[in-house]
């Protein structure tokens, strides 16, 4: 469960934080607010205070969530706000020459972007952006106090039914190291490679 | 069920967010002393101490905030010592923090330009005066802006000490929900506070950044 809502968070977190950034860069001057205000919104706030707002603050103004939607709600707009800062960085960080020798090529606005600009933007900031996964993937512990059944969650059962909880939490603990540790090796061998035929 | 104004709502959670801040400003000073001391054996000359404070900050920062402090709170009343969450809220926030400021202020030393240490010691500077005269001046010019910036981070974490029942802001704010049965507004307000503790800080890191980067 910790891995699936990981996975799921940050598929749809990066992606709408590449959204985002996107559109502060297309729209017009003055437009872009409504991204800064989002992104403040949920990078100065604690991930726990933003569940427990969705799961159960929502439901009073009509919006009900499962605990497992309202997760994957909390975790994609947290990770999309980080993403959108990162991504925002990776395509300031361009040199402006990229932009115009595709245009000065004729080549579509459309097809400037997705295939000139993004991959390189993206390029730029992936150690940062699998970091910031990893960091979600730990956040994701916090889950378990709306009763979503992942890691954390597991243990506290265990440990309420053996009463030993510190040995409980050791394992539990050691697990989520080995996690960490391997998401970030996964992760960056199989996006290096994704960028390499990318870009 | 108890009639609570909006005032009413408000005025208690910052009263409560006081606790919030204390944790974060005693956790941060503690944090950061236990941090350079981190820092100083990662940096240092032992090659068993060096690597031992790499596994630390490894470990601190590979597994949940929630998992260690969890561990700090039922672990040591296993080695006989009575823990309230007060203390364990401090003890886990500490840890932590120390493991990540180490793990900033190794990136600031390491971002003093070499040419400063070949310098220093081709002045004839030992180690100690060279660390103190030469590199961390230098290094802590560097170090204001992300220092800033994590003691954001660190307000943030403060609210899961709520989970094994430490008193602030976001526990206040269960306690509150269940009499008033308005979570909407209720956690809502409390995002709003913690705005109100995290934007200034953040904001103050990038104005910093741009203003002590070197260059």
């Amino acid at each position: 469960m910790t891995l699936w809502l990981t996975l799921c968070g940050a598929a749809l977190g990066v992606t709408f934080g590449i959204l985002m950034a996107a559109g502060r860069l297309a729209w017009p001057r003055g437009f872009g607010w409504p991204v800064n205000v989002y992104v403040e919104l949920f990078r100065d706030t604690p991930f726990i205070v933003q569940l427990f707002f969705i799961y159960f603050g929502l439901p009073s103004v009509g919006i009900h969530l499962g605990a497992f939607e309202a997760a994957v709600l909390a975790l994609t707009l947290n990770l999309g706000a980080y993403a959108t800062e990162l991504v925002r960085a990776g395509f300031e960080s361009l040199p402006a020459g990229q932009e115009e020798a595709a245009k000065a090529l004729g080549l579509h606005r459309f097809i400037v972007f997705t295939r000139i600009m993004l991959p390189q933007a993206v390029a730029a900031v992936r150690p940062a952006l699998l970091s910031q996964i990893v960091i979600s993937m730990l956040d994701t512990a916090v889950v378990s106090q709306i009763a979503l059944r992942d890691l954390t969650f597991e243990a506290d059962l265990v440990q309420t039914e053996t009463f030993r909880a510190f040995e409980t939490y050791v394992v539990v603990t050691l697990l989520y190291f080995c996690l960490s540790t391997l998401l970030r090796r996964t992760l960056g061998a199989s996006t290096a490679r994704l960028m390499r035929r990318v870009a | 069920m108890i009639d609570f104004s909006l005032w009413d709502i408000t005025r208690n959670l910052l009263l409560a967010a006081r606790w919030t801040v204390v944790l974060s400003l005693m956790s941060f000073v503690t944090g950061g002393l236990a941090g350079l001391f981190v820092l100083v054996l990662r940096t240092g000359s032992v090659r068993a101490f060096a690597k031992i404070a790499e596994w630390y900050i490894e470990f601190f920062q590979g597994t949940p905030l929630l998992l260690q402090l969890f561990l700090v709170y039922f672990g040591l009343p296993m080695l006989g010592m009575d823990v309230s969450p007060w203390t364990a809220a401090l003890l886990g926030l500490t840890l932590s923090a120390s493991a990540y400021l180490a793990e900033i202020w190794r990136g600031c030393v390491a971002a003093v330009p070499v040419g400063q240490w070949e310098a220093a010691t081709a002045l004839g500077l030992r180690p100690v005066p060279r660390a103190w005269l030469v590199i961390w001046p230098q290094a802590l010019r560097i170090a204001v802006a992300p220092t800033v910036g994590f003691m954001g981070l660190m307000v943030k974490s403060t609210a899961l000490t709520s989970i094994i029942g430490f008193n602030e802001l976001l526990r206040t704010s269960h306690v509150i929900t269940n009499a008033t049965f308005e979570p909407f507004t209720v956690y809502g307000i409390v995002a709003l506070i913690y705005l109100a503790l995290c934007w200034p800080l953040n904001a103050a890191s990038r104005v910093l950044e741009r203003r002590l980067t070197p260059g």
